[in-house]
C-alpha cells in the first residue's frame, strides 16, 4: 500500500529507511537468515557505502532497499513510500521510475549497442525511441564515451563498460542509485574514475547513492558508511568516526 | 522495447539460424507432406472432374467413385422418371487390358459415355474431334494413354506417343484414336480411354450387368442435392452430388487405406521436430540471456512486457521459418508440376493449417522461456 506519493519529497525524508527487516532463505535445516532485524537509513544527497565480509547480508540489504527482493518482517520505505504490502506490479513500476541499478558484472546486453543499452530505462518508462536514444547518446558523451555510441559493449574496456552501466542507471534521473560492487572488476585508476562519477551523481539534490562494496579504496568517497556483520548492522560511520574507520582499514 | 527484442534475437546469430532452420524444416515437412497427401486425395476424386456431372447414381452399396457395382440397364429409365431429373445417361467404367503398339499389355480406364449426348465427355480435348466417338471402334485417349500405349516408330523417326489416326487394341479389338484429351490423373494411375457407351460394351468382357453408373442433371431451378435426395427416395439407389461423392470417397480412403495414417505420421513428426528444435533452442537462448532478462526485470520491466518480448521473438523466428518452409514447398510444387508426380496440391487451408501449427510451435517454445522468466527473481542480478 502506498502511504505517501513520491511527488514532492521533504529534504529531511530519508532516501531509504529500513526498520527491523528479517529475510531468510530456504526452509528447515537449509534455512539461512540473511537479515536479522536490520535497521538501515540512507539520506538524500549522500553516497552511502555498505561494507562487510562475504555473507554478512549486504547484497540482501541492497536487494530489499531496491525492491527487488521480498522480505519476511519489518518495514521498508523509499523516499517516503512504504513498500510493505505494495502489489508487486506497483513495486516494479516504482523501481522503473525511481531506481537506477549498477551491477558488478555490468549486465549490459551484448547484442545491443551502447545507445540501445542506455536507452532501456527510458523506453521502459514510455519515452519514444528517438528521444530515448538521443538522451542516451548525450549522456554517453558526457561520460566520456563520445564516438563509441554505436559500439557493442564487448568492444569496450571494463571501465568503459561500467561507465555505460552508470549511464544506463542515470539516464532516467532516478532518485535512488543502487550499485553492487561497481569497482571490483576494475583496476585502481578506473575504479577511482567510476567512484568520482558516482560521488558526483550523489550530489544531485534529492538523490541518494547506495553502494555495496568490498573495496577499501572506495571508502574515502563515502558520506556515510554502514558496516554489516552476520545479518545485522555492526556500525554506522560518518564524519570523524568514518575517517577513523578508513584509517583503521587501510 | 520490441525492436530491442528483435536486436537481441538477431544478435545471437547461431541460435537465430538454428531456430529458423528448425522451423523451416518443420514447416517444409508439414506443408509439403500435406500437399502431397492432398494431391493424392484429389486423384481419388478425379473421375468426377474428368466426367463432370451434377449427380452420380450408383448401386446403394457403393461408397466411393472408383468403386463399381453394376446396375441393371432399366435403372437408367427409373432415374429418368424421377421428378426433377432433367436427363440421366448411362456410364460404363472399367479397367481393361489394352495392347500397346510395341506389343506390351497395359491396363487402361475405359469410360463409356452416352453416344447421343456424349454426356460425361472429358473437359479438354486437345487434339482431334470427340464427336467422332459416334463412329464404331473409336476412342479419345488422354495424354498419359498416348504416352503409355504409344512409342510408335515411324520410318526414320524417334519413337513417339499415339496420335489421332493411330490404332491399338483394347481387349483384342482394334481401337482407332480420334482425339487426345487432357485429364486429371486417376488415383490408380490408369490412363483414360473414352468411347461411346455401346462401344465400351463391345470392348469390355461380357458380363450379365454392364451399367456402372448413371450420370444425371437436375432440372433448371432445382439443386443437385434436392434431386439426388429424390432419386435415393424413389429408386433405392445411391445418388450423390459432387461434393457428397467427394466427401464419401475421401472418407472411404481414410477408413480403408493406410495412406492418411502414413502422411499424418510424417506431418505429426514434422510438428514434433519443430517443437523439439525450436523449444530446446529457444529455451537455451532464454537461459543464456537470463541475467540480461533479470537486469531488465530489476530495472522495472514487468513480467507481461518480458513475456510479450519473448513471444515476439519466438513468433518472429516462427514466421521467418514458416515463410522459408512455404517457399521451399512451393519450389517443390513447381518442380513436380510438369511431371504430375508425386501428386501435389497446395490449398489455402493447408497453408493456413501449417501457419497455425508453426505459430503453436513458436508459442510453445516461448512458453518455456516465459515460465522461466516469470519465476525469475530480479535480485538474481546481484548474485555473483
Amino acid at each position: 500500500m502506498i502511504t505517501q506519493s513520491t511527488g514532492q519529497i521533504d529534504a529531511a525524508t530519508p532516501a531509504v529507511s529500513i526498520r527491523g527487516v528479517v529475510k531468510a532463505f530456504g526452509t528447515g535445516d537449509a534455512r539461512t537468515v540473511a537479515l536479522k532485524g536490520t535497521d538501515f537509513t540512507a539520506s538524500q544527497g549522500e553516497l552511502h557505502l555498505v561494507v562487510g565480509p562475504s555473507g554478512c547480508g549486504k547484497t540482501t540489504l541492497l536487494s530489499v532497499a531496491a525492491g527487488t527482493l521480498d522480505w519476511d518482517e519489518g518495514e521498508v520505505s523509499v523516499f517516503g513510500t512504504v513498500l510493505n504490502g505494495m502489489p508487486r506490479s506497483r513495486v516494479t513500476a516504482f523501481r522503473r521510475q525511481h531506481v537506477g541499478f549498477i551491477f558488478q558484472q555490468f549486465n549490459l546486453i551484448s547484442t545491443l549497442d551502447l545507445v540501445e543499452n542506455v536507452s532501456v530505462p527510458l523506453l521502459l518508462n514510455g519515452v519514444r525511441r528517438g528521444e530515448a536514444e538521443q538522451r542516451a547518446a548525450e549522456l554517453l558523451q558526457r561520460l566520456g564515451l563520445a564516438g563509441k555510441e554505436r559500439k557493442r559493449p564487448t568492444q569496450l574496456s571494463g571501465g568503459q563498460q561500467q561507465r555505460v552501466a552508470i549511464a544506463r542507471a542515470l539516464v532516467h534521473s532516478p532518485r535512488l542509485l543502487i550499485a553492487d560492487e561497481p569497482t571490483s572488476a576494475l583496476d585502481r585508476e578506473t575504479g577511482h574514475q567510476i567512484m568520482d562519477i558516482l560521488a558526483n551523481a550523489a550530489r544531485t539534490p534529492g538523490r541518494s547513492v547506495i553502494i555495496v562494496t568490498h573495496d577499501p579504496r572506495t571508502y574515502s568517497y563515502a558520506d556515510r558508511l554502514t558496516e554489516m556483520e552476520d545479518g545485522r548492522v555492526a556500525g554506522v560511520y560518518q564524519g570523524q568516526t568514518l575517517r577513523d574507520f578508513i584509517s583503521n582499514h587501510h | 522495447m520490441f525492436h530491442l527484442a528483435l536486436r537481441m534475437l538477431l544478435g545471437d546469430r547461431a541460435k537465430y539460424i538454428m531456430l529458423v532452420g528448425g522451423l523451416t524444416f518443420s514447416s517444409l515437412l508439414m506443408t509439403q507432406q500435406n500437399g502431397v497427401f492432398q494431391g493424392l486425395l484429389s486423384w481419388t476424386t478425379s473421375h468426377m472432374r474428368n466426367m463432370r456431372a451434377s449427380i452420380w447414381v450408383v448401386d446403394s452399396r457403393v461408397e466411393q467413385v472408383n468403386e463399381t457395382k453394376a446396375l441393371r440397364d432399366t435403372d437408367v429409365n427409373r432415374v429418368r422418371s424421377v421428378d426433377g431429373v432433367d436427363f440421366a445417361m448411362p456410364l460404363f467404367q472399367g479397367v481393361i487390358k489394352a495392347r500397346a503398339t510395341d506389343g506390351s499389355e497395359k491396363l487402361i480406364q475405359l469410360i463409356g459415355i452416352h453416344s447421343g449426348t456424349l454426356f460425361g465427355r472429358p473437359a479438354k480435348v486437345i487434339e482431334g474431334d470427340i464427336e467422332q466417338l459416334r463412329i464404331a471402334s473409336t476412342v479419345v485417349i488422354d495424354e498419359l494413354a498416348a504416352e503409355r500405349l504409344g512409342k510408335v516408330r515411324d520410318k526414320n523417326e524417334a519413337p513417339r506417343p499415339l496420335r489421332v489416326g493411330d490404332t491399338f487394341e483394347i481387349n483384342d479389338r482394334e481401337a482407332r484414336v480420334v482425339g487426345i484429351c487432357r485429364t486429371e490423373r486417376h488415383f490408380f494411375g490408369y490412363p483414360y480411354a473414352f468411347t461411346s457407351y455401346d462401344q465400351a460394351l463391345q470392348f469390355a468382357p461380357r458380363q450379365r450387368k454392364m451399367l456402372s453408373m448413371i450420370l444425371a442433371e437436375p432440372k433448371p431451378g432445382l439443386t443437385a442435392a434436392e434431386v439426388a435426395r429424390a432419386i435415393r427416395a424413389e429408386t433405392g439407389l445411391a445418388a450423390y452430388t459432387v461434393p457428397e461423392f467427394e466427401r464419401s470417397t475421401i472418407a472411404w480412403v481414410w477408413r480403408n487405406t493406410g495412406i492418411p495414417a502414413s502422411f499424418m505420421t510424417t506431418i505429426i513428426l514434422g510438428f514434433i521436430v519443430g517443437v523439439a528444435i525450436a523449444g530446446q533452442t529457444f529455451y537455451s537462448f532464454v537461459l543464456e540471456n537470463l541475467r540480461n532478462l533479470g537486469a531488465l526485470k530489476a530495472m522495472g520491466a514487468s513480467n507481461g512486457l518480458l513475456s510479450a518480448m519473448l513471444l515476439f521473438q519466438a513468433l518472429t523466428v516462427g514466421l521467418v521459418g514458416y515463410g522459408m518452409g512455404l517457399g521451399l514447398t512451393a519450389a517443390f510444387g513447381f518442380a513436380v508440376a510438369d511431371n504430375g508426380q508425386p501428386p501435389f496440391l497446395l490449398q489455402p487451408e493447408s497453408i493456413l493449417r501449417s501457419l497455425v501449427a508453426i505459430l503453436i510451435i513458436s508459442s510453445l517454445a516461448a512458453l518455456l522461456g516465459i515460465r522461466k522468466v516469470a519465476r525469475l527473481e530480479p535480485a538474481i542480478v546481484f548474485r555473483g
